[in-house]
């Protein structure tokens, strides 16, 4: 082998990288080969003035500090769980979705296809209920909820903050309902949360009037070509006025 | 509270590589201004996506970040600098024995400016493991390169460095922004 198949070896030598098999094949070529053995003290020499000549920089004392009391302020922060909580997430998900199969299919001939859709949307509503998944775009700002929706959806929802009449807009995300996209806004109410979901109308999969599942109540309504449902579990009444809102705008 | 929780994982896991990140940044960038911003920004970058960190090597995570900010970065605001990735072609030639120089003369000073001159690419490669102590799968990882390139680039970057630090010092116009 010549000097020019080791200089890598001399390097991964060097480095603490060659394996067993490699350091004993090298060491021997070592021997014989006094241009590979100079080669390997020059490497070393200036591996360590590299390493002890003070080149390391540390961070200025008040960068850490700003950064770490910048962490918190972060809009666009998404708490994500992982670990046990992931797991346990998976789990009730899974018991959840057994759940509702066998709901369905229990008394599936007797519920009207309207129901059905009921269902699907509590099921969404209880979905955005579990950590993390309330809303991808965080805002209070329907400028920023807006335009977040742009390109996502065929549909461009309208998204209205009612603060000043006791909704305000928390953030918006995309949901999944009986198959197909659609936008979901979610407002606060007193310390519960609200979530109107919104998609294009004409469809058999609209809904109307109110209910209730599982302890959540439901309105839908239409507006300018769009299904709107409010899912909630405040009192029906304040679904009627967010509803009346969104009618009025 | 979650969030709460969240935070204190990233504190505890992300937060002590904070020196390394800086010092990756202050090297790939040249500057320590700079590397402050970068730094910053990767830094919120990372807590960002530390969702998506599974259990591992939190270091080299922080610093691909690192380096993915410095490099948007510099493209962003000094288009002209030269930051061009290690190909074939910058790996082939040279094959001089190293000279022994009389490394322990040269002071810290000559010693950075000889790594400044290095292309950025090698110029992060001998920083991540000479300062920073990487492994080669580390550094692999970091730069997202094949081992073998990471070997054949650390072995040219020595070569290169030994270069700057032999030619005599012509004084250059350093890229101030």
């Amino acid at each position: 082998m010549s000097c020019e198949q080791h200089t890598e070896h001399l390097h991964a030598y060097l480095d603490g990288e060659l394996d067993a098999a490699g350091t004993l094949q090298f060491e021997r070529h070592m021997k014989e080969c006094q241009e590979c053995g100079a080669a390997l003290t020059a490497e070393r020499k200036l591996q360590k003035s590299l390493q002890s000549a003070g080149l390391y920089e540390n961070a200025p004392k008040g960068l850490r500090q700003r950064v770490v009391s910048s962490l918190p302020a972060l809009p666009e922060v998404r708490v994500r769980k992982t670990g046990e909580w992931r797991w346990a997430a998976l789990v009730a998900a899974c018991l959840m979705g057994a759940f509702l199969v066998w709901q369905l299919f229990s008394d599936l001939g007797g519920r009207s296809r309207q129901s059905v859709v009921a269902a699907t949307v509590v099921d969404a509503h209880l979905r955005s209920l579990q950590p993390g998944h309330q809303a991808d775009v965080i805002s209070t700002d329907q400028h920023t909820v807006k335009p977040w929706f742009d390109g996502k959806l065929e549909i461009a929802p309208p998204v209205r903050d009612f603060t000043a009449e006791g909704f305000p807009l928390t953030g918006g995300r995309l949901d999944v309902i009986h198959g197909r996209t659609v936008a979901a806004l979610v407002y606060g109410r007193r310390k519960h949360m609200v979530n109107v979901f919104v998609w294009k109308a004409g469809d058999d999969e609209g809904l109307s009037g109110a209910g209730e599942q599982q302890g959540y109540h439901w309105l839908a309504w239409q507006k300018d070509g769009l299904n709107f449902v409010g899912v909630s579990d405040v009192a029906p009444e304040d679904l009627v006025v967010l509803r009346d809102l969104f009618l009025k705008g | 509270m979650p969030e709460r929780e969240e935070r204190a994982r990233f504190e505890e896991w992300v937060m002590p590589h904070f020196d390394a990140a800086f010092n990756l940044a202050r090297w790939i960038l040249r500057s320590r201004a700079d590397a402050e911003d970068v730094t910053q920004e990767a830094m919120l970058r990372a807590y960002r996506f530390f969702g998506k960190f599974r259990a591992g090597d939190a270091r080299a995570w922080l610093l691909q970040i690192v380096r993915n900010c410095c490099y948007t970065w510099l493209q962003k605001n000094r288009p002209t600098e030269d930051v061009a990735e290690i190909s074939e072609e910058y790996l082939k030639d040279d094959r001089s024995t190293p000279e022994t120089l009389a490394i322990a003369s040269h002071e810290r000073e000559q010693l950075a400016q000889a790594l400044e001159k290095l292309p950025t690419a090698f110029r992060e490669i001998l920083v991540l493991r000479e300062l920073e102590g990487c492994s080669y799968k580390e550094i692999a990882a970091i730069t997202a390169k094949p081992i073998g390139t990471v070997m054949s680039a650390l072995a040219r970057s020595r070569q290169q460095l030994r270069d700057a630090l032999t030619k005599p010092v012509v004084k250059e116009t350093r890229l101030e922004l």
